[in-house]
């Protein structure tokens, strides 16, 4: 029962928290819908925190899809041996979660020391630095710690089918009793911090502006819609 | 041939006398709110002086504008590869103490403070942080009337382009005012800038604007823009600018700017431009023929075949008789004596300036005997050396400058020998010929320039409002999108026409 909770129940409430309140924030909260910068008030520790925070969620990000997304066969496969891709994952995963603490922690502190940041900064800006240290640093543990004195473990058998088949609705939950307690609270978490996204900053991660790449630069627009619609 | 209509404006820089009022009137309606403390849409510079944001004109640092590399037009500061590279921080953005930190007093203290051996005073205090300023060190016109001395004059960037030394001794200053508001560039570089696409150019009127819903506060306008006239409001994490009052020129008022314009320095008007010739003119070889690319990209209001391509273009028959009776088109175009501030930058400006000549005439002293030949020297010996304003005016062209400089002194001379009686008449001297005008022109340079009212200053045709798309339904609704009635928000921008 308690398995079916948390495996099944809770990633679905979170994940339904996560897709609609941001819908919802999209569609009648347009001008909240921002990157939240503080650069214009301190330029100095973000220089450094913030490209090594962005990064590392970047790289982390790719990581997870590899770990999670990518089936086991596939890395077989193309020739990839198990042992060749858990030292690219302990390498690779560490560098980018340490990335990822180091930043938020420098973050963090210049949130809490500088007083024009720290003025304005709100309730929620400070649950999701300190959610996303907590989540990316069980991340690390797991990767870097558990991973090389405990045992390698193989999560793309027990996890990562399991993180698969919530998309398809079939959620593999018995999948998931075995797993070590680290790796669940690492997934419970990191469940609870989708859950928290509309009600955040973290919203500008959908708004990463790829779509500027093949943009004209130039932008002209009508003030009214006549010229759209032929009138 | 695209013809593209634009509001554009012309300050006249001799009657300017550094009053503020418009800096202050444009804060007042626009830039009163939290978040937007620091911001001056408007602000009047002193110059030479490093102005505000400081020293904006050194692009080594701010990387603002365009810039021809292998002979195509790319943004100083990188295109959008290096863009998205730098989101995560913007290495060439300005922060608050570029700008400075706003602040108020603490007037309270004055009223409620115990009684005691001294008089209260009351303290600064930061409108950013809340906490007692020991001493505000910078504000937006700190240096107003040289009051920063030399060493801020030789922070400069056009005096540190100058070949000869400026001197700071008193007999020898010189001072003139700048005032700026945002460009409305017709290549703007901080549209280009923009990873959301928010910024936008406006079809009907070339004012560029912020789609306050698009906007995710990526920053990259605020260096993008060279001039550094868009700026980040803190407070909504949203990039803010001058929109040239467009809920008062679509009415076919003035800006406010404008309006309370002390000096009535401000003439605002439409010019018709070809779009199609803006992205060849802004990438021709040498900065000193950007002036000459840019007059080219403008269009003759009275050729009938602009006037045709105007009417299929959608505009009107009220804003084509705009652009014929604008005064911009009559300064910038017609007489030729306004110009572009800085068009170096490559974004085709469209807020031009007549370069100020009074301070020249100040060291003539026997002006009733002299002829008007002797005045054609002085135009080359004047207090504000030509170059310093070539280097705002012209990228660093005298001869342009000169030119405009003997246009006004001959106008100067006329209109003296018209009200006062000259020594000999203008008409047997050089200067006509050096600067390249006749008398009639002089006449009427000199009545749009010295007397002209109200509505031959602001020739401002009204918002073309009969192409709206519901009419009925836009009855008694304000411009201002946030106060539209509720049920007309429109929430997804594939529904804003773009």
């Amino acid at each position: 029962m308690e398995a079916i909770f948390w495996w099944v129940i809770f990633p679905y409430i979170t994940l339904a928290i996560m897709i609609f309140g941001s819908i919802y924030r999209f569609a009648h909260r347009q001008l909240t819908w921002v990157a939240p910068s503080t650069e214009f008030f301190e330029k100095k520790w973000l220089k450094i925190g913030s490209p090594l925070f962005h990064y590392g969620l970047l790289f982390a990000f790719i990581g997870h899809v590899m770990g999670m997304v990518i089936p086991k066969g596939f890395y077989h496969w193309i020739g990839v041996s198990d042992h060749m891709y858990h030292i690219l994952a302990i390498y690779g995963g560490g560098l980018a979660g340490l990335m990822i603490v180091a930043g938020a922690v420098i973050l963090l502190i210049r949130k809490m020391t500088i007083d024009r940041v720290r003025v304005h900064a709100t309730f929620a800006d400070f649950f999701s630095v300190i959610s996303l240290i907590i989540v990316a640093g069980l991340g690390v543990y797991v990767t870097l710690v558990y991973n090389t004195t405990v045992v390698a473990y193989e999560y793309r058998d027990t996890i990562g089918p399991w993180f698969r088949s919530l998309f398809v609705f079939q959620p593999q939950y018995e999948l998931m009793r075995a797993v070590p307690f680290v790796f669940q609270l690492h997934v419970i978490s990191a469940f609870a911090l989708f859950a928290s996204i509309p009600f955040t900053r973290l919203v500008h991660l959908y708004s990463a502006p790829v779509h500027y790449l093949n943009r004209p630069y130039q932008q002209y627009r009508s003030r009214s819609a006549y010229k759209r619609k032929g009138i | 041939m695209r013809v593209k209509a634009q509001v554009a404006m012309v300050m006249h820089l001799d009657k300017c006398i550094g009053c503020h009022t418009c800096s202050v009137t444009c804060k007042t309606t626009w830039t009163n709110r939290p978040g937007t403390e620091y911001m001056w849409f408007n602000n009047v510079e002193t110059r030479p002086g490093v102005g505000y944001p400081q020293e904006w004109e050194n692009q080594d640092y701010y990387k603002g504008g365009w810039e021809l590399k292998n002979g195509k037009l790319r943004l100083r500061a990188g295109g959008p590869i290096t863009k998205l590279m730098n989101i995560f921080y913007n290495p060439n953005m300005g922060s608050m103490d570029d700008y400075y930190e706003p602040w108020t007093y603490d007037y309270d203290h004055l009223i409620n403070s115990p009684k005691s051996e001294h008089l209260p005073v009351a303290r600064p205090k930061s409108m950013i942080t809340g906490n007692y300023m020991d001493k505000p060190e910078w504000g937006s016109n700190w240096d107003d009337d040289l009051a920063g001395g030399s060493e801020v004059v030789s922070r400069d960037p056009n005096v540190k382009g100058l070949q000869d030394h400026i001197a700071m001794e008193y007999e020898k200053t010189f001072m003139m005012y700048l005032p700026r508001i945002c460009e409305h560039c017709l290549n703007p570089s901080c549209v280009a800038s923009c990873p959301s696409g928010a910024l936008y150019k406006r079809d009907e009127d070339g004012i560029v604007l912020v789609d306050q819903e698009e906007c995710r506060g990526w920053r990259f306008c605020m260096n993008g823009c060279p001039y550094n006239k868009v700026y980040y409001n803190w407070n909504t994490h949203k990039a803010e600018k001058c929109n040239f009052c467009y809920p008062r020129t679509e009415a076919g008022l003035p800006t406010i700017c404008s309006e309370t314009c002390v000096g009535r320095i401000r003439y605002i008007g439409v010019v018709l431009y070809d779009a199609d010739r803006v992205k060849a003119a802004a990438s021709v070889e040498d900065p000193q023929d950007l002036y000459e690319a840019q007059l080219n990209c403008f269009l003759d209001p009275f050729d009938d075949e602009v006037i045709k391509a105007a009417k299929e273009a959608g505009i009107n028959e009220e804003w084509i008789k705009g652009a014929q009776e604008s005064p911009i088109y009559k300064m910038a175009m017609k007489w030729k004596i306004a110009l572009p501030l800085h068009p170096e930058y490559r974004t085709l400006p469209m807020v031009w300036y007549v370069p100020p000549l009074s301070p020249i005439m100040n060291h003539i002293t026997n002006e009733e005997e002299l002829n008007t030949d002797g005045y054609i020297p002085a135009v080359d010996q004047m207090r504000i050396p030509i170059s310093y304003l070539a280097s705002l005016l012209s990228a660093g062209d005298t001869s342009v400058i000169r030119k405009v400089l003997l246009k006004l002194t001959a106008m100067r001379v006329h209109m003296r020998s018209v009200n006062v009686g000259g020594i000999d008449e203008i008409g047997k001297s050089k200067l006509l010929e050096e600067a390249g005008t006749d008398v009639e022109t002089i006449e009427e340079m000199a009545r749009l320039l010295g007397v002209a009212k109200y509505d031959e200053r602001f020739v401002i045709p009204t918002g073309r409002r009969e192409m709206d798309d519901d009419l009925h339904y836009r009855q008694g609704a304000c411009s201002l999108e946030d106060l539209a009635p509720p049920e007309g928000l429109v929430t997804f921008s594939s529904e804003r026409g773009k």
